[in-house]
């Protein structure tokens, strides 16, 4: 939305548009897909569109695209932390 | 009252465009520490699936997928009619903006009806933990897990989102009365960024839940 400083150009419909299309488009492959017998990779494709639309979300709606360094920062240490949360728990329940 | 977009900036700002930032900053880090808040709940159901994985297929069978899609679909709806407000907001379309600020209100609120409606349904096929769980089939106790951790992590949500629509309410007072314009509507920005952050939530919320293993 906003350049580095100063002015900033209004957003394009188009481009929310398309991302709102895409992010449909993404919730039917999940459903259809979660009818498909795929074994372990039904869990991979679950778990890797919600990804796909959650960083579709972020980076055009939230305008992460287009923030400073310091705001994406912000964003990343959230998901930082998350991860170490994971990796420290799984590292002890999933390798029982 | 000198109207809030003509009053200087705060002594503590160099200008306007540093007032704007410092707000989205504040918020970015409000919403770090939302996504550890939902995080350890993530966590939890992480292991809790990793050790009961048969209960959580069973479950998963127990929700009503159909509802489910639908209310993504209107969830993630609603996040364009956000985004389009907050951009009316900056172009200073105030006419515009309340129409896209009802329009995303009134979706939250066609979100919130869905999920009770569900809320009702798994309350008479009883596998509401505490209030009235009768599930007596395999993986009793897994399942009672999985509708305990999905009635805490939908209902933690569905709280965010009736924060949401309450703020969301309050912008478009504030939008009718005139308090914003291109100059500022950090106001609109923020509440755009609360609630894109809770349609987030959802995105993973929805297949963790709904879409266990359907086959």
């Amino acid at each position: 939305m906003n350049s580095v400083r100063g002015q900033r150009s209004a957003p394009a419909v188009r481009r929310y548009v398309l991302t709102w299309a895409v992010l449909l488009a993404l919730l039917l492959v999940a459903v259809g897909t979660a009818y498909i017998p795929l074994g372990v990779v039904n869990v991979g494709l679950n778990l890797g569109i919600a990804v796909v639309k959650a960083l579709l979300v972020m980076v055009v709606f939230m305008e992460l695209g287009a923030s400073r360094p310091v705001v994406r920062l912000a964003a990343a240490a959230g998901f930082f932390w998350l991860a170490l949360l994971f990796i420290l728990t799984l590292a002890d329940y999933a390798t029982r | 009252m000198v109207p809030e977009a003509l009053a200087p900036a705060a002594p503590q700002f160099e200008d306007r465009e540093q007032r704007r930032a410092a707000a989205t900053l504040g918020m970015w880090v409000f919403l770090a520490t939302e996504v550890l808040f939902f995080g350890v709940l993530f966590g939890g159901y992480a292991v809790i699936r990793l050790l009961n994985y048969d209960a959580f297929v069973v479950g998963s069978h127990h929700t009503d997928v159909v509802l489910g899609t639908l209310n993504t679909a209107v969830l993630l709806t609603s996040s364009l009619t956000m985004a389009l407000a907050v951009r009316g907001a900056s172009l200073g379309q105030r006419r515009a903006t309340t129409g896209w600020l009802v329009l995303t209100l009134l979706l939250g609120l066609a979100f919130l009806g869905i999920k009770a409606v569900e809320y009702h349904q798994e309350y008479q096929n009883a596998v509401v933990p505490v209030l009235a769980f009768d599930y007596q089939g395999p993986h009793a106790r897994g399942v009672l897990l999985f509708f305990y951790l999905y009635f805490v992590m939908t209902g933690l949500h569905a709280l965010h989102l009736i924060i949401g629509v309450a703020v969301v309410g309050v912008m478009v007072v504030r939008n009718r009365r005139g308090d914003f314009g291109p100059e500022y509507h950090i106001p609109v920005e923020l509440t755009g960024l609360y609630w894109h952050f809770v349609d987030v939530v959802w995105i993973f919320l929805y297949p963790l839940f709904y879409l266990v293993a359907r086959v």
